[in-house]
């Protein structure tokens, strides 16, 4: 199998009148979302796109944009999602990183999209306009040519340096993990999966090829119902979705917001949630009201396909304990490796070392950053035998006694903050680029989840934060700024972060 | 217990500072406030004044202003 159209044609052959894909504007069958897809990918070829080319989407999710997710499969490309609520200094860095042959976007997005794009050489067509013409021989010539090792998605994350990383993922890691998924957890066709992420996130992969695999219902969750919990809820409750494969914040969102006091989704067979420690008392307010619904903890970054380590839960966790990382999904190596690059053994437990994966499920690495990709994904120290690339995720772990990771830090200064996965260095970037701005350093206050911005310089706090608004996407401009003015420095001369804490009062 | 319009500004201040608490009307119509922004509301106000605010009540309108915000938490507090 080399493609993952594979189990779109399959699941539309077995049940071509069964609801692919819905939100509460459009509904699209398994016959329809494969049709649709057809007909986008035979305009895209018509219109330039080859095989192994980037077709960006300027869109907010829906059953049309899933559409033409896969029609950009259907031309032998690969597709990037890119979040209509950045601001266009960052859609421009995304955009000359992944250099798309075009741009698609609908009905609601085209006049930001033109104006975006409008200046540069750029194909942007609206997904409503494209002919209704499916192409079959030009479709079937792509398909003889498809690889598994081609790209399927680039998702661009925070970058230390202040250019967003593009993470290419192919086809084959894909096809390598949707399965193991699907099978860990019993997803079926009989399933309903009521999708939190936004598409331009790797935990919509779940979402999308799960049930494109079974066959399942993908019920799309409208952003805007983020902010209203009784809408949520009901959507929820009402669509009778079986399975939550949510972001943690997204979670603590419905029970902090007292989402469950107002209306139970008794349907929920299975909750599985990623990107964050999930605190175990929000955690306990999902159990409570749902003693019937198991609760998985994942883990893993985009650079390893979604997930590689599952934690079901298996009791009440107190609120001073870490509910473990858990232990490798099938198919994939996951090890710590301690600071001198050598094994930590599974039974020690007081040994904290930096998680690394190998496996088919390494990304293809970071689009057009040859050394960026060199520096993440390198040869497994302990193997001197073959080439056998590692994925260094950067965090740190330690085993418990039943050889489950657990979770300890980060080694360098990326966060995770609302969901997002940030590098503070893309935001003290961005600051220093504020005109005026000597120096900025930004701290995360991780008790209160703020970003505060330290900075010296000569502009007031007001303005470098409208700069930054202009700049950053929302979530990553920091909740409060200080202007300093002088940053405190450690006897070598670097910025003493821990001093620096104090001084902005955030308490560990 | 009598929570004061300072009180909620200063809480307001802590989560999104910069904004003319006293005066906007249109905290959640005009964008200047998100949904991650009223998740930090509904925990602070548990935090800071011990109330919960239900999910019923997280409408746009007792978020819109201070003064609302300021009166649905006492209502809360004296509902408790």
């Amino acid at each position: 199998m080399q493609s993952i159209l594979y189990w779109l044609e399959s699941s539309a052959q077995r049940m071509p009148h069964k609801v692919a894909v819905a939100d509460p504007d459009a509904t699209l069958t398994y016959a329809e979302l494969q049709d649709q897809a057809r007909r986008i990918g035979s305009w895209l070829i018509a219109n330039g796109v080859r095989p192994r080319t980037a077709v960006a989407l300027y869109a907010e999710k829906s059953p049309l944009v899933l559409a033409a997710m896969l029609g950009v499969v259907y031309a032998g490309g690969f597709h990037c999602v890119i979040d209509v609520r950045q601001p266009k200094a960052r859609v421009h860095g995304i955009c000359e990183a992944l250099q798309p042959t075009l741009v698609l976007t609908d009905a609601a997005n085209a006049s930001c999209a033109n104006e975006l794009f409008g200046h540069t050489s750029l194909l942007v067509a609206r997904i409503e306009d494209l002919p209704d013409v499916i192409d079959e021989p030009a479709l079937a010539a792509v398909r003889t040519q498809a690889m598994d090792v081609d790209p399927l998605y680039v998702n661009f994350t925070s970058g230390s340096t202040g250019v967003p990383k593009g993470v290419v993922v192919s086809h084959r890691s894909v096809i390598d993990f949707i399965p193991t998924f699907v099978s860990t957890f019993g997803i079926t066709d009989k399933d309903v999966l009521a999708n939190q992420a936004p598409f331009d996130f790797d935990v919509s992969v779940k979402d999308i090829y799960a049930c494109l695999l079974v066959g399942a219902t993908l019920r799309i969750v409208p952003r805007a119902y983020f902010s209203n919990p009784t809408q949520l809820m009901d959507y929820v409750c009402d669509c009778e979705a079986t399975t939550l494969v949510w972001a943690v914040s997204a979670l603590c969102f419905v029970s902090i917001m007292g989402g469950l006091d107002y209306r139970v989704p008794h349907g929920l067979k299975r909750v599985l949630f990623s990107g964050e420690v999930m605190p175990p008392k929000q955690l306990a307010i999902w159990q409570d009201h749902l003693p019937q619904t198991s609760f998985v903890n994942l883990y893993g970054p985009t650079e390893i396909t979604c997930n590689c380590t599952y934690f079901c839960i298996d009791r009440r966790y107190d609120a001073h304990e870490t509910i473990p990382m858990g232990k490798p999904f099938a198919n994939k190596q996951v090890f710590l490796l301690d600071d001198h690059d050598q094994l930590v053994p599974q039974t020690v437990t007081d040994v904290v070392g930096e998680v690394c994966v190998s496996g088919t499920c390494l990304a293809l690495g970071y689009l057009g950053d040859a050394q960026r990709t060199a520096q993440a994904f390198v040869q497994n120290p302990l193997n001197r035998r073959w080439m056998e690339p590692i994925y260094r995720t950067g965090d740190l772990a330690r085993y418990d006694k039943d050889a489950n990771l657990v979770f300890c830090a980060r080694k360098d200064h990326q966060i995770k903050h609302l969901g997002q996965r940030i590098e503070l260095g893309d935001i003290e970037s961005a600051a220093q680029g504020v005109d005026g701005v000597e120096r900025a350093v930004c701290l995360y206050d991780d008790r209160r989840k703020r970003l505060v911005l330290c900075y010296v310089g000569s502009p007031e706090r007001t303005a470098v934060k409208e700069r930054l608004r202009e700049l950053l996407p929302s979530y990553m401009v920091p909740n409060n700024t200080r202007k300093l003015e002088q940053l405190p420095l450690t006897k070598n001369g670097k910025v003493d972060r821990d001093a620096l804490m104090v001084i902005a009062r955030i308490k560990r | 217990m009598d929570i004061t319009l300072d009180d909620v500004i200063e809480m307001l201040e802590d989560i999104q500072e910069d904004v003319d608490y006293r005066s906007c009307t249109t905290l959640i119509d005009d964008h200047v406030l998100d949904s991650f922004d009223i998740l930090a509301i509904v925990s602070a106000a548990d935090d800071e004044f011990d109330v919960t605010i239900p999910a019923k009540d997280i409408v746009p309108g007792n978020f819109n202003s201070a003064q609302a915000l300021c009166a649905l938490i006492n209502r809360l507090a004296d509902e408790d």
